[in-house]
């Protein structure tokens, strides 16, 4: 009786501690969603409360909609998002197939070549990269965001993929072979599709980064064709500070992208962390 | 290349040159070395030079000499760095323990609700940075009052102040923030490291009478050093690179009066220029290389000290 009183407590202090600290988690980005549905003086008034009928109000989206490109923005993002993925993960993987499969001189130090970036960010050469950007007149253009997250993804890609190739067995490469398949078919029939939750990790990984990026969208591409959800958020709160129904519907509409990525693929995000994709 | 011609020497002897093996590897080392390596040394290079009469003239470590002795730029490099430092002394004595105490707490067996508190815990990690930055910003405004509100419910009001606006306070309620947005990630690696010590060796614990808090201090916390280890380097790197948190919350010149300038927000400046000086490539590259350096030492420290000091067990 005893025991089990303590097991009880010790139990419910557990989680006090974690459900005290999802609170602390969460507790911002309700805060921010419940208040971009009410009017300005029910935001000031009673911050803490959910919209009634009386407080209810889309006054903050229908600034936003009308007044900055929020959909222009999003696809931006979502096109340089998914072309750099693109990139990441078909290179990556050609890499990473190369280094892992294949014995040849110079393999280990390749290897170590690519894997510098995982820890240099690529964000202390940017002033070299906005003076090529110049040069090759892709300043303003999506194809220098391309270029960059391509760059930046490729050595954490590579190197988890070819982690996860290793562990490919032989005989059934080398069964291909004595059947004639050649080397690429041999990568895009049967290596790719094994590695395929491998590749759903790394896309993961990739793209979270490149979406919230506000530097390079900064420097590389500030304008308003060009600019990514990220950057246009930013740019758009700091034109309307004291509006706080635009501000709060805009950063909302910034969550929600994230949000449903996140719903998707969180399981596959923490299964591929915990399975030990990254140590 | 070289390959190819002992190849051709040899022929009857080896195996033709393997095309393929290029062919895999050509399109990832092209676009990493035109993008990422060729940027970075010609950055390094770039901090050598300086703009005469529109054409560059080498002046070896004279930029240095002046980002750390000349007063137009040693007070703001110097105040960066010491800001950089603090900030992240308090990530890492913040957001590691907790981070690595509620791991501790997630990975205890048959917790109901479990991957209800992992996926909510993690969330704030995948923000951006303007969210996390205005949100906060918003939150910790006198003009909303939801913070002194919130203290008020505590009985804890008198502590209100407006921390973002106040020089002594601002750098550590950055900080703070910063830890609210990434504690998910020393959080899910100590967690999956505790998951993956067996099973047999807690038993074995639990016959020896250790258990609770002694299992986690005595057994549980050497075995996740190497953890600890990657999430300490990690955190290095992505401090001394910070930009966008301060970025959005206190703007470019890091106000107030610089106490939140980071060296990310003073390449910003130096290489783009603000409202009081011109833009400067040359000294904007200089920075980027201590900036270099930093990370770089802070790196092969960890890869050639600390990693090869802490003990691994087998398991």
């Amino acid at each position: 009786m005893r025991i089990s009183n303590r097991s009880l407590t010790r139990s419910a202090l557990v989680h006090l501690i974690l459900g005290g600290y999802t609170i602390i988690a969460l507790f911002p980005v309700i805060l921010i969603a419940i208040n971009s549905f009410k009017s300005r003086k029910a935001i000031f008034r009673s911050p803490l409360s959910f919209p009634d009928t009386d407080s209810f109000s889309l006054i903050g989206y229908e600034t936003v909609l009308k007044q900055g490109d929020f959909f222009g923005y999003f696809l931006n993002s979502l096109s340089v998002t998914l072309v750099s993925l693109f990139f990441v993960l078909l290179f990556g993987a050609m890499a990473a197939f190369a280094l892992s499969e294949y014995r040849f001189r110079g393999n280990t130090l390749t290897g170590l070549y690519l894997a510098l970036g995982i820890m240099i960010p690529i964000r202390l050469g940017t002033v070299a990269i906005l003076q090529m950007m110049a040069d090759l007149q892709l300043v303003n253009t999506l194809w220098s965001l391309i270029l960059v997250y391509t760059a930046q993804g490729l050595p954490l890609a590579i190197f988890i993929l070819s982690e996860f190739m290793r562990q490919i067995s032989d005989d059934l490469k080398n069964a291909g072979r004595i059947d004639g398949l050649s080397e690429y078919v041999i990568f895009y029939r049967l290596v790719l599709p094994l590695v395929r939750p491998a590749l759903a990790t790394v896309a993961v990984f990739t793209m979270i980064p490149i979406w919230n990026d506000l530097w390079f969208p900064l420097i590389l591409a500030p304008g308003e064709e060009t600019k990514t959800i990220t950057l246009g958020a930013q740019v758009f709160i700091g034109q309307f500070v004291t509006n706080w129904n635009a501000v709060l519907a805009a950063l909302t509409l910034a969550i929600v992208p994230v949000l449903i990525l996140y719903v998707i693929f969180s399981r596959q995000l923490i299964a591929g962390i915990t399975s030990g994709a990254v140590k | 290349m070289e390959r190819h011609e002992a190849g051709g020497k040899q022929e009857a002897l080896r195996k033709p040159f393997r095309w393929h093996i290029l062919v895999f590897l050509l399109p990832a080392a092209t676009v990493y070395t035109l993008v990422m390596i060729y940027p970075l040394a010609e950055t390094l290079r770039l901090s050598l030079f300086r703009e005469v009469d529109n054409s560059p003239i080498f002046v070896g470590l004279a930029n240095f000499a002046d980002l750390f002795f000349d007063s137009r730029w040693s007070d703001q490099f110097w105040n960066a760095l010491w800001n950089n430092i603090y900030f992240f002394i308090v990530n890492m004595l913040v957001q590691n323990p907790i981070g690595i105490a509620l791991a501790a707490l997630l990975s205890i067996p048959r917790l109901r609700g479990r991957s209800f508190y992992r996926t909510a815990i993690f969330l704030p990690t995948l923000l951006s940075f303007v969210i996390v930055g205005f949100g906060w910003k918003l939150i910790l405004s006198p003009l909303w009052g939801v913070a002194p509100t919130l203290l008020d419910f505590v009985g804890l009001k008198f502590l209100f102040a407006p921390w973002l606006g106040k020089e002594a306070y601002a750098l550590t309620t950055v900080a703070l923030v910063s830890v609210w947005q990434f504690i998910g990630l020393p959080m899910i690696l100590i967690y999956a490291a505790l998951l993956s010590i067996p099973e047999e060796l807690m038993e074995a614990a639990e016959c020896d009478g250790v258990t609770g808090f002694a299992q986690f201090w005595k057994i549980k916390l050497p075995l996740i050093l190497p953890t600890i280890g990657i999430i300490s380097i990690l955190t290095f790197v992505g401090n001394f690179n910070a930009f966008d948190l301060i970025y959005t919350m206190q703007g470019a010149l890091a106000g107030p009066n610089f106490s939140t300038d980071l060296l990310g927000t003073l390449l910003y400046r130096t290489f783009f220029g603000h409202q009081l000086q011109l833009g400067d490539p040359h000294m904007g590259a200089t920075v980027a290389t201590m900036m270099f350096l930093i990370i770089l030492s802070g790196v092969a420290l960890y890869l050639f000290v600390i990693q090869r000091r802490i003990t691994r067990y087998q398991m």
